[in-house]
């Protein structure tokens, strides 16, 4: 026990580069809630983060069990952070199957923080746990502490007059208060954000304000931990900051798309995770005029937008691998009749329902090439949470442009991980020039602007530009409908060449790293965060080494080829079984090897260490 | 737009130069003519029509008419109009469809539209067999039907595509018959009148595949005996000499001869605008009884608020409240801090 003098003089924190924090329990425990608040405290203090949500598919499993495990982590730190970390620094394990399921993360000698009210007998049993691990010394490598979470927090809600139920359901904010202490971070955040949620319901928020004092009250009276850490802020580019999610992200860079164009904005989506969210999100811009669909099947979704789009508004649809194999009839319809279009696939683990709320990068080939006959497709893919923003730009722009569906291949990583975004001016955004034809004079509604090859945007309403469109193979330029081989030919040739022209649309491929050397590293999607952490790291040590994230991946960077010659050795990390490494060496003719991780987790910043190590000696 | 300053049109101008690939004595040429005709009659600028299909023989239909056409993928017809309705709520959005396209493929879009209620106007041609695929039998072939895919009978019982529509709360259904032109005509012309989904359904003869389908009601010297005309606030008459009607018993419909204490007031009188769907249920039912006549016309029309209307109201009321987007308002939603150089 401190003495008087020492608890009354807060002892000087340690100030370290970055730290890993992980909320884990049960998916009725409020762990998301926790690590999201946890992370928007870091944000607004000004550290760089990462996160990486992992919840069950299952909305509450048993409680106590482990598939019903959910977890939240996050990493900041004071200088540039890439990835949500490979082991954690602090774990907060709220009862024997979140520790079960998570201990292997945490570090020697690392936090850990455990509910010691969930530690009897039928709790070990449902954790499948023949030992009690607090008793066993399993955790002996490790600073453990045991804390009676749910008595503690019942105590300091005496007041409240609550039942028991109630207020454990507050003990993660008990647990929210101590990692604040740990951190020497202001609640302030957290109390004001709970005063806004439950506006409704004063008690409630009066509940968790007292839960998390408590927890922070606590370790102040009880110095549990007689280090606490500090983090400075990192340099992050001077700007205006806001924490978002991948899915945020696409929904106000779908929203700012339809300004840009000045044209309505239609989502047609069916709910499917992890894509669900966009929806959400989007259905709440009326004021922007945003019109939400929520259509009778994944089909009738992107046939909406196909309509919309007819009819003259920016076409969407979000989705994940399921559905996306549902809307593949379609796609080939908005090939065929040339209308802009922008296809979210949310990906997730596969095939069939797989892993739901697991990340995957298994789509690129379906996204490629998944229609039937000849149907080539803008593909598109966003690097970071943020990026999300810029790829909805890009997409609508490239669809308007050239009349053409386009693809964005997130996945649940990107989807629900967030990270520091530094806002954009509104005046910054690109143009995205619409032309609806008007004028009669020559009209054909398959003749084509000789740059881009696209046909005109003529929309049903507009006096003298009566025309008829279809799936079935047209003639050139008078778009009636006709079965002549030779037209056929030209018209597949056409469609190819439309999807090619964007190549000259979009910027070179400019390796970070070293732009020549021993080993190129090539990827596309949300794998550029531990890839970047892995590249930085080995080039310190003296490998040169370069790195080419592709956000377009068809058509390819022109200069893509030439990159590729100027290294010894090629290295393609995908989250599949090499579906960008395949493309890669049927197209360029090269050596490139896959490196792949079908887990339904992200790539781990070792494991791309680790690889390179191997393939450099 | 003003009507004054619209084009007299004719029925010449809502035609195409494409060459009609029908076969030659398909019904279908008979219900283009009718609705080339009824177009040009009804006041509404050429541009302002949109005839959106989906795949089979009738969904060919697009290309033959002088409009905004859109013929589209197999079943999908009415999400695809129902994306273009609510972009363009001031367009006359028709869907041609058929019995395989509507109700076999395309049965949930079908089913979606109507209890939605999106302002689009159905017309689904109705030869009871697969056409464009040459000869299979379709959704609404009766039980028993011999065709290339069941030589020895189909065994699935057909859909009742009225009873269908009103079990998802269409608000519109009729029925009309390719070869009744002034008939079809006229009920394209109640279809065109109506705020919402107008689910219309045609028989119409397919002379290849299964010619006769509906001779028992075409054929001169049966239409007046086996057809009841549905009028609105008219009594259910038929026969060749106007001697027989429809009475309700109970809850049942009973054919009666006129006469012999039977006058015309004993018999059930037409309400389209019946709000108990059950009285268009009934009737839909009809002609699948035994010694009852198939009803021909508007068996409801009935108000109700459309889709499009809806959405354009919660998007309007959200703007009143709320104040027109600022992007950059959005942009910086939420909790934001400063990083300064």
């Amino acid at each position: 026990m401190a003495t008087t003098s020492d608890s009354l003089l807060k002892r000087q924190p340690e100030v370290i580069e970055k730290a890993v924090i992980r909320f884990c329990g049960d998916s009725g425990d409020g762990m998301q809630i926790t690590g999201s608040q946890f992370t928007n405290t870091v944000a607004l203090y000004g550290n760089d983060l990462a996160t990486f949500p992992d919840f069950p598919a299952e909305i509450r499993a048993p409680a106590g069990t482990l598939p019903g495990v959910s977890g939240f982590q996050v990493q900041f730190s004071s200088s540039d952070v890439y990835t949500p970390g490979d082991s954690v620094d602090a774990l907060i394990a709220m009862n024997p199957a979140a520790l079960k399921m998570n201990l292997t993360d945490l570090k020697p000698n690392g936090i850990l923080i455990v509910n010691l009210d969930n530690f009897e007998e039928m709790d070990l049993r449902k954790a499948q746990m023949t030992s009690n691990p607090l008793e066993d010394h399993s955790l002996d490598g490790y600073r453990v502490f045991k804390i009676e979470l749910a008595k503690l927090t019942r105590a300091a809600l005496k007041e409240l007059g609550l039942d028991a139920k109630s207020s454990d359901r507050c003990k993660n904010f008990f647990a929210l208060g101590m990692c604040y202490w740990l951190y020497n971070r202001s609640m302030d955040h957290t109390l004001r954000w709970l005063d806004e949620k439950f506006k409704g319901k004063p008690s409630l928020a009066r509940a968790n304000h007292l839960a998390m004092q408590a927890g922070y009250s606590y370790c102040e009276a009880t110095e549990a931990f007689q280090i606490t850490y500090e983090i400075p802020p990192a340099k992050l580019k001077p700007g205006t900051y806001r924490n978002i999610s991948g899915n945020s992200a696409l929904a106000i860079g779908f929203v700012a798309a339809s300004q840009q164009a000045g044209i309505p904005l239609f989502l047609g989506s069916y709910p499917i995770t992890p894509a669900s969210d966009i929806l959400h999100e989007l259905s709440s811009y009326k004021d922007f005029g945003v019109m939400t669909f929520q259509a009778e099947d994944e089909i009738a979704a992107i046939t909406s937008a196909i309509g919309a789009a007819y009819a003259g508004a920016l076409g969407i649809t979000t989705t994940s691998g399921p559905g996306m194999a549902l809307k593949t009839e379609a796609l080939g319809l908005a090939v065929a009749v040339e209308l802009p279009l922008v296809v979210c696939d949310i990906q997730r683990g596969g095939p069939s329902t797989g892993l739901p709320t697991k990340t995957e990068q298994a789509d690129l080939l379906q996204a490629l090439f998944g229609r039937n006959s000849e149907a080539p497709i803008p593909v598109l893919a966003p690097s970071s949470p943020g990026d999300c923003f810029w790829i909805a730009l890009e997409a609508s722009r490239i669809a308007i442009k050239y009349m053409v569906p386009v693809i964005i291949l997130s996945d649940g990583f990107l989807a629900n991980g967030a990270e520091p975004w530094r806002i954009p001016s509104v005046s910054d955004l690109p143009e995205i020039p619409v032309h609806f034809e008007t004028n009669p004079e020559g009209f054909q509604p398959y003749k084509r602007n000789p740059e881009t090859l696209a046909r005109p945007w003529a929309i049903p309403g507009t006096k003298g530009l009566e025309h008829r469109i279809g799936g079935i193979e047209k003639k050139d330029v008078t778009g009636n409908v006709n079965y002549e081989p030779l037209n056929h030919e030209h018209m597949v040739q056409l469609r190819a060449a439309k999807v090619q022209a964007v190549a000259d649309d979009i910027p070179d491929a400019v390796p970070a790293g070293d732009p020549s050397g021993e080993l190129l590293i090539v990827a596309w999607g949300s794998t550029h965060g531990p890839i970047t952490a892995a590249v930085s790291t080995q080039r310190a040590k003296g490998r040169r080494i370069g790195h080419v994230h592709l956000r377009h991946l068809n058509p390819l960077p022109r200069n893509l080829g030439d990159v590729l010659q100027r290294y010894d050795k090629i290295l393609v990390p995908e989250m599949n079984m090499g579906q960008l490494v395949m493309v890669l060496r049927a197209r360029y003719l090269v050596d490139a090897q896959g490196y792949n991780k079908i887990q339904g987790k992200p790539f781990k910043q070792s494991e791309i260490e680790n690889k390179i190590e191997e393939i450099l000696g | 737009m003003a009507t004054d300053t619209l084009p007299v049109y004719t029925k010449k101008d809502f035609q195409t130069d494409q060459e009609i690939r029908w076969c030659p004595g398909c019904g279908d040429y008979a219900i283009l003519s009718a609705v080339q005709s009824v177009f040009a009659e009804l006041g509404i600028a050429r541009e302002k029509f949109a005839v959106i299909s989906g795949i089979g023989c009738s969904s060919r239909f697009p290309y033959y008419m002088n409009t905004f056409g859109f013929h589209t993928i197999h079943g999908r017809a009415p999400a695809i109009a129902t994306g273009v309705k609510l972009v363009q709520p001031d367009l006359d959005v028709w869907v041609i469809t058929g019995d395989g396209d509507s109700l076999s493929i395309g049965g949930n879009h079908t089913i979606h539209m109507l209890r939605r209620n999106v302002g689009l106007k159905v017309l689904m041609f109705n030869n009871r067999i697969y056409g464009l695929t040459k000869g299979q039998y379709s959704p609404t072939s009766e039980v028993g039907k011999k065709a290339k895919s069941t030589p020895y009978g189909s065994l699935d019982r057909p859909f009742n595509p009225l009873s269908l529509a009103l079990g998802a709360e269409a608000t519109f259904i009729a029925r009309s018959v390719d070869v009744f032109q002034q008939h079809l005509k006229e009920t394209l012309k109640k279809v065109a009148a109506h705020k919402g989904s107008a689910y219309t359904e045609i028989l119409q003869n397919c002379n290849i595949f299964n010619d006769g389908a509906w001779a028992g009601l075409t054929e001169r010297d049966a239409r007046s005996e086996h057809i009841v005309q549905l009028e609105h606030g008219k009594a259910l008459i038929f026969g060749k000499n106007r001697d027989k009607g429809i009475r309700m018993n109970g809850l049942e419909l009973e054919v009666v001869a006129l006469g012999n204490g039977i006058s015309e007031k004993d018999l059930l009188v037409h309400d389209e605008k019946n709000p108990n769907a059950s009285y268009a249920f009934a009737l839909s039912r009809m002609h699948t009884l035994p010694g009852f006549p198939t009803p021909i016309g508007v068996f409801r029309a009935i108000e109700a608020p459309c889709y499009e209307t809806l959405i354009a109201a919660q998007i309007r009321e959200v703007q009143e409240r709320r104040g027109k987007g600022d992007l950059g308002k959005l942009l910086h939603a939420g909790d934001t801090w400063e990083v300064r150089a």
